[in-house]
């Protein structure tokens, strides 16, 4: 591609690793107003990146802008192609999307829903071949949603429509999934297999983006983002001291990130 | 796969309404002073004929087509707007429709249903131009399609001035008040043989229209982002929808007047029996609205027999006897879980 957005000074592409994400200069208004005042930032592929900051720094715009629902000015890349030049079915089958709060139609079957999300696999007027079947069958039961699928979407309760939902975005079996707040609603035995699931995705080279309320969470990504103001203050590994600095700092100090038994959780200073 | 078994099948569905209907039909062209007897003796009696043939016979057929047009253009209506209680006249079809007819009848006199051709051409005609041209005005207004509560709060504002002028013309002209009451109550008795070609042709052509581009309303069902993340041409096929929408309810209106509640209620009722992708909906709820208009006009023809009712009352208390029925049954078993 010619507008490949590496720069690379010394030409040894070799080691580099493959970016899934690369944004130049992205600014987004809303209503008249800047929201995003130029990000330049990068994701790599195959690895679970999670966006962290206090409300309103713009954590669900920035996903929104990447998934290319909002008008931008600025530059995004998805594989080294522009975003917004894709063509619309390609990227659909590259970029899956799980939004929050997104109202969905009560009458719907959570099979026909799940199935949805092979729609940008499927031709126009073509009915769904046995690998979609086979795809619904395995994101229905990756999400334990196997036994609901005759059942209408309106007959589920909060947690289970999320686990739908997200049975729904992993059915596109896209090389990057961005997840707005993916665990509103789960219960704590369904957001660590929510975990598990994404921990499944990396591994098999899926790149992860997703806005997560609760530290304690996003702290098991592989990266943090953490953003403020409509900046991103800092990005680095969950690993990383500074990582924890930056997160302690945007939060006004009022948490604490300490390692306990391996992982690492946020607790109220006080 | 076992759940392709165990669930009702919209196509049985679609075949049991097909059926309805040309009982119905049927039905209708037996109803009447004479009964079925014009039926038997139409062959060989030409007054029978005439009685079936050209009278009976056309005016089920249109009551069934000018429902299904509804019925369909409801559908649609409720999927793109993704709202339960949307009806084919929220882009102000209805008094688009209205106004055409009221400027015609002032302009011209005469009787919305009147049987002599010129004068009844002249008022569908300016029934469906007053339609299409109120949904267009609607679209100006809300600036375009993208915009759902825009198109909505437009189609309310559009539907409420061109009312009030409908009001300022009766007012100014009172003759035309009794042929616009016949007109807003809607009436089947006057269909012929044209307007049904008209509306069973404008039907096929929404029906395969919508068919062939329900697969949007599917990836609407899951909310706009969603719906574009998946890849689909949200705005130039919500565009498309929606002049089906016009057409289909611009041509039933103009033929019938204002039938309501058919739109409404088919819908509901179809989703009631079968849950399915938007395609099927969309095809169930038309075959569903003729089904409904056949009775309601073949009800309207017999309870005050040897008079007659005008239809739309029929259809408004009918169907919204089933949607009060409908809510409290769903609150009563929503209590109940």
């Amino acid at each position: 591609m010619a507008d490949v957005p590496q720069s690379n000074n010394q030409g040894v592409a070799v080691n580099l690793p493959k970016m899934a994400f690369s944004v130049r200069d992205l600014h987004v208004s809303l209503a008249g107003q800047e929201v995003l005042h130029g990000i330049d930032m990068s994701f790599v592929a195959g690895r679970w990146t999670s966006i962290v900051g206090p409300n309103g720094a713009g954590k669900s715009t920035l996903l929104k802008a990447l998934a290319g629902l909002l008008p931008v000015t600025g530059r995004i890349f998805l594989f080294d192609h522009e975003l917004m030049s894709m063509d619309r079915k390609r990227r659909a089958q590259q970029l899956s999307w799980l939004g929050q709060n997104e109202s969905v139609s009560d009458d719907l079957r959570v099979w026909d829903l799940v199935m949805l999300g092979r729609m940008p696999h499927q031709d126009w007027l073509a009915a769904p071949s046995a690998h979609d079947h086979s795809v619904v069958k395995s994101a229905l039961q990756a999400t334990q949603a196997w036994d609901w699928r005759e059942r209408s979407f309106s007959q589920l309760s909060g947690g289970e429509r999320q686990r739908v939902l997200l049975g729904r975005a992993m059915a596109v079996q896209a090389k990057v999934m961005l997840m707005d707040e993916p665990l509103a609603n789960l219960d704590p035995p369904h957001q660590v297999d929510w975990l598990e699931q994404v921990r499944c995705l990396t591994s098999q080279n899926t790149t992860v983006i997703s806005v997560l309320h609760e530290l304690g969470m996003a702290l098991q990504a592989d990266d943090v983002a953490v953003m403020q103001s409509g900046r991103v203050v800092h990005q680095g590994a969950c690993s990383d001291a500074a990582t924890h600095s930056a997160v302690e700092a945007v939060f006004d100090k009022r948490i604490a990130i300490h390692s306990l038994d391996g992982q690492w959780v946020a607790l109220p200073k006080l | 796969m076992t759940h392709y078994l165990t669930r009702r099948s919209p196509f049985v569905i679609a075949l049991s309404l097909l059926a309805f209907c040309l009982f119905g039909i049927a039905l209708g062209s037996a109803s009447g002073t004479t009964g079925f007897e014009s039926w038997f003796t139409a062959l060989r009696d030409d007054t029978a004929w005439q009685i079936v043939w050209d009278i009976r016979l056309p005016r089920s057929v249109g009551a069934c087509a000018a429902g299904a047009l509804l019925g369909l253009a409801g559908a649609l209506a409720q999927g793109l707007f993704r709202n339960p209680l949307a009806d084919p006249y929220l882009l102000g079809s209805a008094s688009g429709a209205a106004l055409g007819v009221a400027v015609a009848l002032a302009l011209f006199g005469g009787n919305p249903f009147a049987t002599e051709l010129l004068v009844r051409m002249g008022l569908t005609g300016a029934a469906f131009v007053g339609a299409v041209l109120a949904v267009l005005l609607t679209l100006v207004l809300a600036r375009g399609v993208h915009h759902n509560l825009r198109l909505l709060l437009a189609g309310v504002i559009v539907g409420v001035v061109l009312g009030a002028l409908v009001s300022l013309i009766t007012l100014m002209r009172p003759d035309v008040l009794q042929g616009m009451q016949g007109f807003l109550l809607g009436s089947t008795s006057f269909i012929g043989w044209t307007s049904c070609a008209l509306m069973l042709g404008v039907l096929l052509v929404c029906v395969v229209l919508t068919f062939v581009l329900s697969r949007v309303l599917d990836a609407l069902s899951l909310g706009e982002a969603t719906a574009l993340s998946l890849g689909v041409p949200l705005a130039s096929v919500r565009v498309a929808l929606i002049c089906v929408l016009a057409l289909a309810t611009g041509t039933a209106v103009a033929q019938t007047g204002l039938v309501g509640f058919v739109g409404l209620a088919a819908p509901h009722l179809v989703r009631s029996l079968v849950k399915t992708k938007n395609n099927w909906i969309v095809l169930l709820s038309s075959l569903m609205g003729g089904v409904l208009m056949l009775v309601a006009d073949l009800m309207a023809r017999m309870l005050l027999s040897p008079q007659e009712m005008p239809v739309g009352v029929l259809t408004a208390v009918l169907g919204g006897g089933y949607l009060l029925w409908l809510m409290y049954r769903s609150q009563t078993t929503r209590a109940s879980l």
